[in-house]
C-alpha cells in the first residue's frame, strides 16, 4: 500500500512554510541528538581497576556516601550495603543524580548530578573493588540492537511500570516509575542490570545482553522519531487526550458558538 | 383534473425549481420551513456540534472502512513502521497500521475520526446539561429528552466498539476489563462473556462482531433516532430564553433562510475545521506505541477514552474485599455494586423530566426556558449529579493524578471515595444557596434599581446613594419567571390521606420550600413610593 | 383556591400559595394577576454595517475573499498530498504529509465557515422574526376524528370483540422472536462449557516455566534476588496464534525471587509450592483480569495498573489495597533434575476474574 516517492520533487515545489518547518524540525532533532550523544558518551573509558582511581573513589565515598551506607559500604539502618552491587549500580545512581539522596525515601528522584564524570567513575571503581558485581557497559553494548524485538521485550518487561511510550507511571504509596524520555542508554542498561530502588533486577540470564541492547535500540528509536501524528500530550494516553479535547477542542468550539450568536457591530 | 402549469420564470433556477416541484411538491416544504424562526443563543448550538461531529464521524469512518479489515487472523507485520516489523499481530491491527503508515492521509483520517468521536460525546453531554439546567425537558419535550438520552448511550457504545477495533494492547486490555465485568455479573455473566467472545477471551471473533455493531447496527439506530430527535425539534419549535417580547406563544429569532442557514451551515464547516486542525497537529491513540494485543503485557496508565472514564472510575473506587459465596455461587460485589450504581445514576438522568413533572403536577406546555437560578433545587440536583460524575471521572485518572501532583495513589483514591459520597451533598447545598442568593439579588434590583455609585447629600444633611430604576425591558428579565410553591395535603372527610399524595406533597416541599417569589406590580409600586419619601 | 389533584380516597392536594389563580393544569406553579406585563420586543438596534455603507462593503469583501482563500486551501491540500509523500519507514515524512494535508483542509474548512457566518451576521438583512406557537396537541376536531377512526377500525375489524383472535395474535408476536434468541447460542461453540474452560489453564505437571515471549526455559539459578520474570508455560509459544492468546490469557505467570525469610506462609503446603524463595503467581488480576505485573522489589508489592489493586507477595499475594477481592492464585513450582523450574500441577483454583459458578 506504500506510496512511491514522487519523482518530480524539486526544491522549488515546496512551500516556504515547509522549509521553515523542516529547518525547525531539523534543528530540534539535531539538538536533541547532540544532547543525547553527549550524555551517552559521558562514561568515557577510565581504567576502573587502577589503584589511584579506587583510592580517589574511597575518599569520595567516605565524604559523601558513608553516612548512610557505612564507612566500609557495609550498609546501615539508613542505607543498604553496597558490597557486590558493582560499578553499574554506582554509575546509575550517582550518574543520574539520584545519589546522594536528599532525604531517605523509597523513591530516589533524579537531580542535577553532584559529581564530575571522573568522580563518578572513581566512586564506581571503589565500590566495584569491594566485591564482584555488574560493571559499566561499554559503548559497543549499547548500539546496534533490533528495534522490533526490543519493542516486544519492552512491552512485556517494562511497559507496565514505565508506560508503553516510556512516559513513566504510578507505583504504590507515592512512588513512581520515572519517564525514560531523558534517560541515557548507558543508564537504562545499568538500571536493568542493577534493579535500582523498587525496580526488579533483569540480570543477563533474564534479559541477555543482546536483548538489553534491543530494548535500548527501541527506546532510542522512540526518542529520535517523535509521533507522526503530532503533539504527543506527554504520551499519557486517553486521559491527556480527553483533557485536551475538553480544554482546547470544546473551548474553541464554545468560543465559536459565542461568536456566531453575538450580534454583529 | 387538469392542472395548468404556469410557465416558470427566472431562467435556469426557475426551470429546475419547477421541474422539482412538479415531481416532489417541494414548494410546500419551502413555504413551511423556509422562514421558520430559530432563536439565537450560543448554548442552542451545542446540539448542532453533536450533529456535526456525527456527520464528520460518518464521513471519516466511511473512508476508513475501505482499508480496515476486521479480522483476528494472525499475520506478520510487513508495513513500514520499523519498531513493529516482523511482529505477529492480527490483521485488524496490521491494517490499522497500514492506514496510519502507508496510506497518504490515512493517519489524518484516523485522527479526525477519533477526535470527532471524543467531541461527539462531549457535545452530547454539554447539550444535555444545557437542556437540564434550563428546564427545556419540560412538557412537551420529555420524550425528546428520552430519545436524546438513548442517543447518549448509543454514542458511548459506538465509541467503545470503535476503540476496540484496532486490536492493540490498550483496547485489548479494555476488552479484558469488559470481559471481567461481564463475568462478575450474577447468573448470566459467564455465558454472556462466552457468547460475546465466541468462546474464551480473547478468542478470534470479537473484533469482527464489534465491527458489525460499530459500522452497521449502532449507526443505523443512531441515525434513525437522530432523525426522530430533529423531527421533534421541528414539531415542538425551539425553546427560547425568557426576555421582553418573548412569550410561551411565540418564537423570536432569525429565519432559516437566509440567516440561520448561513450561520448553522457555516458552523458545520467551523466544527469540521477545528476537528481537522486538532487531528493534523495532535496525536490520538498511537497504536504503534501500544503494539498488538497480547494478554501478558500492559501499559502503565491504561485508561479508557474519557466518556467511559466514569465507569472505570466506579470500578476503581470500590473498597477491597467485596465478594461473597452464597448458596454455592460467587457474588462479585466489587462488580455488581458499581454496575448497579451506574445503572441507578443513568436511570435517574433518564427519568428526571418525569419525576419533576410528577412533583410539580404542572400540565402546561413550557417553551420559555428557566434561568438556572430560578429553579434552585433543580439546578442543585444537576450540580450534585455533575459532581458525582466528575468524581467517578477523576477516579479513572487516579494514577495520573498521583504522579502529576506528587501525591500517593492510595491518598487520591481514598479522597475520591469520600468525595463521591460527600461531594454531591455539598454541591447540592452550595448550589441551592447560590441560586437563592442570586434570586434575592435579582429581586432587590427589580424592586429598588441598581446602585449608581453616586452619593448625594440630602437637604437634611444625610448622605445617600442614588439608585437607578431599571427600564421595563431589563426589569422584565428579572421578574418574569416560573414560580412554584409547595403543596399540602388536605385529608378527605374521613380524615384519610393516601401515601402517594403524602409523598408528592413531601417532594414538592423538598423542591419549593425555599422560594423567592418574583416581584409583583404592587410590591414594585410600594417600593417606588417608599423610595420617594 | 383550586384543587390540584384528588386522591382516590377523596383527599386532595392544595396549593399553599395564597396568590395563585385557579386552574387544574398548574400543579405547584404560582400564577398571579399581580405580575408585570411583558413590555414587548425592545427597539431594534442597528449594526454598523446597516448605518455605514463602507463597512458593509468591507464586510462583503471579506466574505468573498474568505471563500476564495478556501479554494486556495483546498488546492494546497491536493498539492500537499502530491508533494509530501510518505517515505518508507520515515516517520518525519509521514508527520509532514499528515500535517500539511490536515492544515490545508482545516484552513479550507475554517475559511468557508467564517465566511458563511460573517455573511449571515454582518451582510445579510438583520431582521428578527416572530413565529407563533400552537399547542402540540392536535385541534379538538382532529383528535375527535382520530378517535372516531380507531373506533371505526375496531368496529370493522372486531379487534376488541374477537378476543380469541386478538390474544392469538399477541401470543404469536411474543413467540416469533424467540427462535432468534436460540440462534444466538451459536455465537460460541456448542460442545464447550465455559465453566469448565475457565477452571483450567495450559499448565500441568512437569511443564517447564519459560520466558515470555521467547519460550526459553528458566533455571532456578538464573534468578537473582529481586528478579522478576514474565513466564509462559513450555509449549505455549508454539501453539497456533489465536490458541496461543487464549491460552496465554489464563496461563501468564509472574516469577519472582525473594529472600526465603521474606515469605510468610499460612501452610506448609503453600510453602512447598515455592522453591528457595522463588514463587510464581498468576498475572491475571482477580478483579477484572488485567495483567498484574508491576512488581516492586523492595516492598514485594504487586500493583495492577488498571484499577490499582495491590497484592503482597510476601503474604501469599493477599489483597492490600484496591477493588480486588481475592489473592492472586499461586502456581505450584519446583525444580527438575536439570535445574529447570517446572510446574507441580495446574493452578489449584480458577485464575482471573470471579465468575458466578466459580465455586461449583
Amino acid at each position: 500500500m506504500s506510496q512511491k516517492p514522487d519523482s518530480n520533487r524539486k526544491s522549488g515545489r515546496r512551500s516556504p512554510l515547509a522549509i521553515i518547518l523542516l529547518v525547525a524540525i531539523g534543528l530540534i532533532t539535531t539538538g536533541a541528538a547532540y544532547a543525547m550523544a553527549s550524555s551517552a558518551t559521558a562514561s568515557a573509558e577510565v581504567d576502573l581497576s587502577s589503584p589511584e582511581v579506587i583510592d580517589e573513589g574511597a575518599k569520595l565515598f567516605a565524604a559523601n556516601c558513608a553516612t548512610c551506607h557505612g564507612l566500609q559500604a557495609q550498609g546501615t539502618e539508613n542505607g543498604p550495603s553496597l558490597i557486590g552491587v558493582g560499578a553499574a549500580s554506582v554509575d546509575f545512581q550517582v550518574g543520574t543524580g539520584r545519589m546522594p539522596m536528599q532525604a531517605n525515601s523509597p523513591q530516589a528522584p533524579v537531580k542535577p548530578v553532584q559529581f564530575t564524570d571522573a568522580q563518578v567513575q572513581a566512586l564506581a571503581a571503589y565500590v566495584a573493588s569491594l566485591g564482584p558485581g555488574p560493571s559499566i557497559p561499554s559503548a559497543s553494548m549499547l548500539t546496534g540492537g533490533d528495534v522490533a524485538h526490543g519493542g516486544e521485550l519492552f512491552r512485556i518487561n517494562c511497559a507496565m511500570c514505565h508506560n508503553v511510550a516510556g512516559a513513566g507511571g504510578a507505583l504504590t504509596e507515592g512512588k513512581y516509575a520515572p519517564t525514560l524520555d531523558n534517560s541515557a542508554a548507558v543508564h537504562v542498561y545499568e538500571a536493568m542490570l542493577s534493579g535500582p530502588q523498587n525496580m526488579p533486577v533483569f540480570n543477563d540470564l533474564n534479559l541477555t545482553p543482546t536483548e538489553k541492547k534491543d530494548i535500548i535500540a527501541y527506546l532510542e528509536y522512540q526518542k529520535a522519531n517523535p509521533s507522526p501524528g503530532g503533539l504527543e500530550l506527554g504520551s499519557l494516553g486517553p486521559v491527556s487526550e480527553g483533557l485536551f479535547l475538553w480544554i482546547f477542542g470544546v473551548g474553541a468550539i464554545i468560543g465559536l458558538t459565542i461568536w456566531i450568536t453575538a450580534k454583529s457591530n | 383534473m387538469t392542472v395548468t402549469a404556469t410557465p416558470p420564470s427566472g431562467g435556469v433556477t426557475g426551470k429546475v425549481s419547477n421541474y422539482l416541484d412538479e415531481r416532489t411538491s417541494i414548494s410546500g416544504a419551502v413555504k413551511e420551513f423556509g422562514r421558520k424562526i430559530f432563536p439565537d443563543h450560543w448554548s442552542f448550538l451545542l446540539g448542532e456540534v453533536a450533529l456535526y461531529s456525527f456527520v464528520i464521524i460518518l464521513l471519516s469512518g466511511s473512508f476508513l472502512t475501505f482499508f480496515y479489515q476486521a479480522s483476528m487472523a494472525t499475520v506478520e507485520y510487513e508495513g513500514s513502521y520499523i519498531p513493529l516489523k516482523g511482529v505477529e499481530m492480527s490483521v485488524a491491527m496490521a491494517s490499522t497500521l497500514d492506514i496510519s503508515f502507508d496510506l497518504r492521509g490515512g493517519l489524518l483520517l484516523r485522527q479526525i475520526h477519533h477526535w470527532a468521536a471524543l467531541l461527539f460525546i462531549a457535545a452530547i453531554g454539554l447539550h444535555m446539561l444545557r437542556i437540564f439546567f434550563t428546564g427545556a425537558f419540560r412538557k412537551p419535550r420529555e420524550l425528546n429528552w428520552s430519545i436524546g438520552f438513548v442517543l447518549f448511550l448509543l454514542a458511548m457504545a459506538e465509541g467503545f466498539t470503535g476503540y476496540s477495533l484496532p486490536d492493540d494492547l490498550l483496547s485489548g486490555n479494555g476488552l479484558r476489563i469488559i470481559d471481567g465485568m461481564i463475568l462478575g455479573l450474577p447468573v448470566v455473566g459467564t455465558w454472556i462473556s462466552f457468547l460475546l467472545f465466541g468462546g474464551e477471551f480473547p478468542g478470534s471473533d470479537i473484533v469482527g462482531r464489534l465491527y458489525t455493531l460499530h459500522i452497521l447496527l449502532l449507526p443505523l439506530i443512531l441515525l434513525a433516532l437522530i432523525v426522530l430527535h430533529l423531527m421533534f425539534v421541528i414539531i415542538h419549535k425551539h425553546t427560547q430564553y425568557p426576555g421582553p417580547g418573548r412569550t410561551e406563544n411565540n418564537v423570536v429569532g432569525y429565519p432559516v433562510l437566509p440567516v440561520y442557514a448561513a450561520k448553522a451551515g457555516g458552523f458545520f464547516f467551523l466544527v469540521f475545521g477545528v476537528v481537522v486542525l486538532i487531528a493534523a497537529t495532535v496525536t490520538i491513540n498511537p497504536i504503534w506505541s501500544y503494539g498488538p494485543y497480547d494478554p501478558s503485557p500492559v501499559s502503565a496508565g491504561t485508561q479508557p477514552d474519557w466518556y467511559i472514564g466514569f465507569a472505570d472510575g466506579a470500578l476503581r473506587l470500590m473498597p477491597p474485599g467485596l465478594e461473597t459465596y452464597w448458596f454455592g455461587y460467587t457474588w462479585s460485589w466489587n462488580i455488581i455494586i458499581p454496575v448497579l450504581v451506574l445503572l441507578v445514576f443513568l436511570a435517574l438522568v433518564f427519568a428526571y423530566p418525569f419525576i419533576e413533572a410528577w412533583v410539580t403536577g404542572d400540565k402546561r406546555e413550557h417553551h420559555l426556558l428557566d434561568r438556572p437560578r430560578n429553579a434552585p433545587v433543580r439546578t442543585a440536583i444537576g450540580a450534585a449529579g455533575v459532581m458525582f460524575y466528575a468524581v467517578l471521572w477523576a477516579g479513572a485518572a487516579s494514577d495520573i493524578i498521583a504522579t502529576h501532583f506528587r501525591v500517593t495513589m492510595e491518598g487520591v483514591i481514598n479522597t475520591l471515595q469520600i468525595l463521591l459520597i460527600l461531594g454531591p451533598i455539598f454541591a447540592f447545598m452550595i448550589t441551592k444557596r447560590v441560586c437563592l442568593g442570586l434570586q434575592k439579588k435579582d429581586r432587590e434590583i427589580a424592586l429598588h434599581g441598581f446602585e449608581t455609585g453616586r452619593i448625594v447629600r440630602l437637604p437634611g444633611g444625610e448622605f445617600t446613594e442614588v439608585h437607578q430604576q431599571l427600564n421595563d425591558y431589563d426589569r422584565w428579565q428579572l421578574v418574569s419567571f416560573n414560580d412554584n410553591a409547595p403543596i399540602m395535603v388536605r385529608p378527605n372527610e374521613r380524615g384519610k390521606i393516601t401515601g402517594s399524595m403524602r409523598r408528592r406533597a413531601a417532594w414538592s416541599r423538598f423542591f419549593f420550600e425555599d422560594r423567592i417569589a418574583p416581584v409583583t406590580r404592587t410590591e414594585h409600586k410600594e417600593a417606588l413610593e417608599h423610595a420617594n419619601h | 383556591m383550586a384543587n390540584i389533584a384528588k386522591g382516590s380516597d377523596g383527599s386532595e392536594l392544595v396549593a399553599t400559595s395564597d396568590k395563585r389563580l385557579s386552574g387544574k393544569e398548574l400543579g405547584t406553579a404560582v400564577v398571579t394577576t399581580d405580575s408585570f406585563e411583558n413590555p414587548g420586543l425592545p427597539p431594534h438596534r442597528q449594526r454598523v454595517t446597516d448605518t455605514d455603507p463602507r463597512r458593509l462593503a468591507r464586510a462583503a469583501r471579506i466574505v468573498a475573499w474568505l471563500f476564495y482563500l478556501s479554494i486556495a486551501g483546498s488546492l494546497f491540500t491536493i498539492f500537499a498530498y502530491m508533494f509530501f509523500p510518505i517515505e518508507d519507514g520515515d516517520t518525519t515524512s509521514l508527520r509532514l504529509s499528515t500535517l500539511y494535508i490536515g492544515l490545508g483542509s482545516a484552513f479550507a474548512l475554517l475559511a468557508i465557515g467564517i465566511a458563511a457566518v460573517h455573511w449571515g451576521k454582518a451582510v445579510m438583512a438583520d431582521k428578527e422574526g416572530v413565529d407563533e406557537r400552537h399547542p402540540v396537541r392536535g385541534t379538538p376536531a382532529t383528535r375527535e376524528r382520530a378517535i372516531e377512526i380507531f373506533k371505526e377500525a375496531d368496529e370493522e375489524s372486531g379487534f376488541s370483540r374477537r378476543t380469541v383472535i386478538r390474544n392469538g395474535m399477541i401470543g404469536a408476536f411474543i413467540a416469533f422472536p424467540l427462535p432468534a434468541i436460540a440462534l444466538f447460542r451459536g455465537l460460541a461453540p456448542m460442545e464447550v462449557d465455559p465453566n469448565n474452560e475457565l477452571k483450567h489453564t495450559f499448565w500441568k505437571e512437569g511443564l517447564r516455566l519459560t520466558r515470555d515471549p521467547t519460550g526459553v526455559a528458566i533455571k532456578a539459578s538464573d534468578l537473582t534476588i529481586g528478579s522478576s520474570v514474565h513466564v509462559i508455560p513450555e509449549g505455549l509459544a508454539e501453539l497456533p496464534e489465536h490458541e496461543k492468546l487464549d491460552a496465554k490469557a489464563k496461563a501468564a505467570v509472574l516469577l519472582v525471587r525473594l529472600k526465603p525469610e521474606d515469605l510468610n506462609w499460612t501452610s506448609d503446603k503453600r510453602k512447598s509450592w515455592s522453591y528457595d524463595g522463588i514463587v510464581a503467581y498468576s498475572k491475571i488480576c482477580t478483579h477484572v483480569g488485567c495483567p498484574v505485573a508491576l512488581y516492586e522489589q523492595q516492598t514485594h508489592h504487586l500493583l495492577c495498573p488498571c484499577h490499582q489493586s495491590q497484592f503482597d507477595i510476601s503474604n501469599e499475594c493477599a489483597v492490600i489495597f484496591g477493588p480486588a477481592a481475592r489473592p492472586l492464585p499461586q502456581l505450584p513450582i519446583t525444580v527438575d533434575a536439570e535445574g529447570y523450574l517446572v510446574a507441580l500441577s495446574d493452578f489449584e483454583e480458577p485464575v482471573g476474574p470471579s465468575f458466578w459458578e466459580r465455586e461449583k
